[in-house]
């Protein structure tokens, strides 16, 4: 089948979306954008390739008994295939920085180190992806650092050697790892996924035959719209690459065809745009000379305050009351906040006073590019964020109206990559020569 | 003719006038102090060059020497020394260039020290930082300061009482400050043949400015524009050169409508005219050339900018007139574009994306300067409700680097052009 596809290269994450000659989603995929822009939009988009592969084989599979939780087992096997997979190049590139001559004093230590960490992480991904059914994170950045602290904190205490030392031999290999465009092949992957769950003692021919059925069907990239702050670093010809600002107000007009206006929140940006009943941009405006209150200052919040990222959110949703926070500047957010806390103020009341600050720089983003309309789509990393869905509906009731409808899709993060992949559908169907 | 040497040819010709008239000027102000010339330091906009050139005096524009500070890479060291003395970080950038320059020794394009004033004459038109800046000169330079005080046009039109409030002080102020400085006494009949000369180049200035309504449009009204102003706003207006120059500039932009040529950039020249755009407010200059091509690279040509109206409008039928001298001066301080209001402003850009069937607008902002700046938004707004076209917003500064930052500006533009692209050609 024909496919077509959208990539969003952002500062943060890079997002591919996959969709049929009808313009239907097939398949999503996403990884941690990283100095290898080429890497990450080749892992993106074979993700989101996957995941297509994974569709049809749900489609297929729908008759077998048990289909959802089968479906969903033989899904994170072959996620532990592709975890696997790049835990054996971490190792690789691990025992090959030991060349490097900081670490030659400790050679022996760090080798030995390096053989412990591999069993256990591979323990650790069974664990993770097979029994619990919750891994950690999306990335394998995130996984392998998990267990990878783990074993290096034993070990650093038994031996009495520096953590530091083990952490600068991670951040040095995980670099390389993520610089390399990994090859998941598909057919390979869901059979040793599905060997690892069935074995060959105890086959199930009906998935077999799903799984058949979806590896024989022919997935053709015919055309793809690169988009993002990257952008131009995607391998596309000029005319293959759309502005964010585009792609986002006609994805948002995807998921919510009623959508007038859209906010973005981004790592680095903050996005108001005002779109047509066909999701055309009528007007825009962008974050310009500074990003303060983009998504990368609640990352900053987060560190600061030693809470997890996705923790903000919800700790935020707890305040009692309304701290003020002036500064949407990172580091003068930061400062304000050791203030309030040394004040006496509840973390909470000014978790939720931060996220207002944040949403009340972005109104006034907004306001420039002509108001909130009716309906409003909040999309971008920062839309998954309770404590700024709340914000953000109580002071677009306070300065708009109560009636104002706001839209925010599970998946909004994959905005931008969605209407990249609309117009590579449009621009095939434009040129006429589409089957 | 080949097209490689039609460009040299029309290129050359009327740059090359503007290069020596420039060159010569600065080689008599680098000279001025040996052969005992005064020198007046004056703004920009509606500035009163035949005038001050009638009493065989020397002027300076500070706006002038900062924008080419920038364009030479100096103005970032010149705003670092300003800084250093204290001035604050908001502080228009031109202004603190301006100071650092002066703080350096005034040194010309070539090096060599310019003179520093004998007199202050402060044209007051719309800018309320022009007062500051000379206020910072008289202390520095101990020298006089007369006040050409211009009514702010809130209206939007020009009254009697206006007219005979600057006539008034150019017979009761000016003109005796210029003579006292130069020892010689006002001479109407000199004063008049210069402003012949400038009626005559104003004529085919405005004929150049208006030959962007052609398709595709000769010139580039805007980055282009701001060498086509060079002679008429500065200070070769009302000169024979200042008319030649404009006279073969006409005659270059004949010949490139008759071979339906566009304009010609530093990239090359422009091949195809995909969107017409009006822009408003200056240029920044450190990236002046980064900055064009982002227009050139999307295929953009500027057919209008509010910013090649600073020194004066012309659109309105206004021309120097030799028979009143002095109250078509006042006429010309009055109707410069700093001068004008903002519904005047909105009007003005309304009408060129009507005339020169602009595809869209794009506004400059500039981060220190609080008095043009500030209403531009809500101008883009009025102007995108009147005309149905999209409106661009993009901010940086004139010439302190650090605010300009050309991803971002790049990124905006692209996604403006693009945004136009759809709307012009439909979905995609």
């Amino acid at each position: 089948m024909k496919c077509f596809y959208g990539i969003d290269l952002g500062s943060t994450t890079t997002k591919a979306v996959v969709m049929d000659h009808e313009s239907h989603i097939i398949g999503r995929g996403i990884t941690n954008s990283r100095s290898n822009y080429d890497a990450a939009c080749e892992i993106a988009k074979t993700e989101a390739f996957i995941d297509a592969r994974f569709g049809l084989l749900k489609k297929q599979s729908r008759k077998l008994e048990d289909s959802e939780a089968v479906f969903k087992k033989l899904r994170r096997a072959f996620e532990l295939e592709e975890y696997l997979e790049q835990l054996k190049t971490l190792i690789h590139e691990l025992r090959q920085s030991l060349d490097e001559p900081r670490f030659k004093n400790n050679l022996r230590d760090l080798s030995e180190f390096i053989g412990l960490l591999e069993p256990r992480a591979i323990q650790y991904g069974e664990q993770v992806y097979l029994k619990d059914d919750k891994p950690g994170s999306d990335f394998f950045r995130d996984n392998a650092a998990m267990v990878y602290t783990r074993v290096a904190e034993e070990f650093c205490a038994k031996k009495r050697l520096s953590f530091d030392l083990t952490s600068g031999l991670f951040d040095r290999s995980i670099i390389r790892v993520e610089n390399q465009t990994y090859n998941i092949d598909f057919d390979d992957k869901i059979q040793s996924a599905y060997e690892r769950l069935f074995g060959r003692k105890n086959p199930n021919p009906k998935l077999l035959d799903a799984i058949n059925m979806s590896r024989g069907t022919k997935l053709e990239e015919t055309l793809g719209v690169g988009t993002g702050y990257g952008r131009l670093r995607l391998p596309f010809p000029k005319k293959q690459i759309r502005s964010e600002i585009l792609c986002h107000g006609l994805g948002a007009n995807y998921m919510f065809p009623g959508t007038r206006t859209v906010l973005d929140i981004g790592g680095q940006d903050t996005k108001g745009i005002q779109v047509d009943g066909e999701g055309l941009v009528s007007s825009f405006q962008m974050n310009d000379r500074c990003a303060a209150g983009c998504g990368r200052y609640l990352g900053y919040i987060a560190e600061e305050m030693n809470i997890p990222l996705p923790d903000l959110g919800p700790l935020a949703l707890d305040a009692k009351k309304n701290v003020k926070i002036n500064s949407t500047c990172t580091v003068f957010a930061g400062a304000e906040l050791r203030d309030r806390l040394a004040d006496g103020q509840q973390r909470e009341d000014i978790l939720m006073g931060l996220h207002r600050a944040i949403i009340f720089r972005a109104l006034s983003l907004l306001a420039r590019s002509g108001g909130i309309r009716d309906e409003f789509t909040f999309t971008g990393g920062v839309a998954k964020n309770q404590a700024a869905v709340k914000a953000l509906s109580e002071l677009v009731g306070e300065n708009y109206g109560k009636d104002i409808k706001i839209n925010i899709a599970p998946d909004s993060i994959f905005t931008g990559a969605i209407g990249a992949a609309l117009f590579a559908v449009r621009e095939y169907k434009d040129k006429g020569d589409n089957p | 003719m080949t097209e490689k040497t039609a460009r040299e040819v029309l290129k050359d010709d009327s740059m090359m006038i503007q290069k020596k008239l420039i060159s010569g000027h600065y080689n008599n102000l680098a000279q001025a102090r040996e052969k005992g010339k005064k020198i007046v330091y004056t703004f920009v906009p509606g500035n009163i060059i035949e005038l001050v050139r009638s009493f065989g005096l020397l002027s300076m524009l500070p706006e002038i020497d900062s924008l080419q500070s920038a364009m030479r890479k100096k103005s970032d060291q010149y705003v670092a020394e300003a800084e250093k003395m204290g001035h604050s970080e908001d502080v228009c950038t031109y202004v603190k260039c301006h100071i650092g320059m002066i703080q350096s020794g005034i040194p010309g394009p070539d090096g060599r020290p310019l003179p520093e004033p004998d007199l202050l004459l402060l044209s007051y038109t719309g800018c309320f930082t022009f007062l500051k800046w000379f206020e910072l000169l008289r202390q520095r330079f101990k020298c006089p300061v007369v006040l050409l005080q211009i009514p702010y046009q809130a209206e939007g039109k020009i009254t009697k009482d206006m007219r005979d409030y600057i006539v008034k002080q150019l017979k009761d102020d000016v003109i005796p400050a210029l003579e006292k400085l130069s020892g010689m006494k006002y001479d109407e009949e000199r004063f008049k043949d210069a402003m012949r000369k400038s009626s005559q180049a104003e004529e085919d200035f405005v004929w150049t400015l208006n030959s962007a309504k052609q398709k595709p449009s000769p010139i580039d009204a805007y980055f282009g524009g701001v060498y086509y102003v060079g002679p008429i706003f500065t200070y070769f207006r009302g000169t024979d050169e200042a008319a030649e120059y404009y006279r073969v500039l006409r005659e270059e932009v004949t010949q490139r409508i008759a071979r339906k040529l566009g304009p010609i950039t530093p990239e090359g020249p422009m091949r195809n005219e995909k969107f017409r755009i009006v822009v408003e407010g200056p240029p920044n200059w450190t990236h002046f050339r980064e900055f064009w091509k982002m227009f050139y690279d999307e295929e953009a040509v500027v057919v209008a900018s509010s910013y090649t109206k600073v020194g004066g409008v012309y659109e309105s039928g206004f021309r120097h007139d030799p028979e009143n001298p002095l109250s078509s001066t006042a006429d010309y301080c009055l109707g410069c574009y700093t001068n004008l209001s903002l519904p005047s402003r909105v009007e003005m850009i309304t009408n060129y994306i009507r005339d020169f069937q602009a595809d869209g607008f794009i506004v400059h902002s500039v981060k220190s300067c609080n008095s043009f700046s500030a209403g531009q938004l809500l101008m883009l707004r009025e102007i995108e409700t009147r005309t149905g076209k999209s409106g661009g917003f993009i901010e940086s500064d004139l010439v302190d680097s650090r605010y300009f930052s050309p991803s971002n500006i790049k990124n905006r533009l692209e996604s403006y052009f693009q945004m136009l692209d759809q709307k012009k050609g439909g979905r995609s």
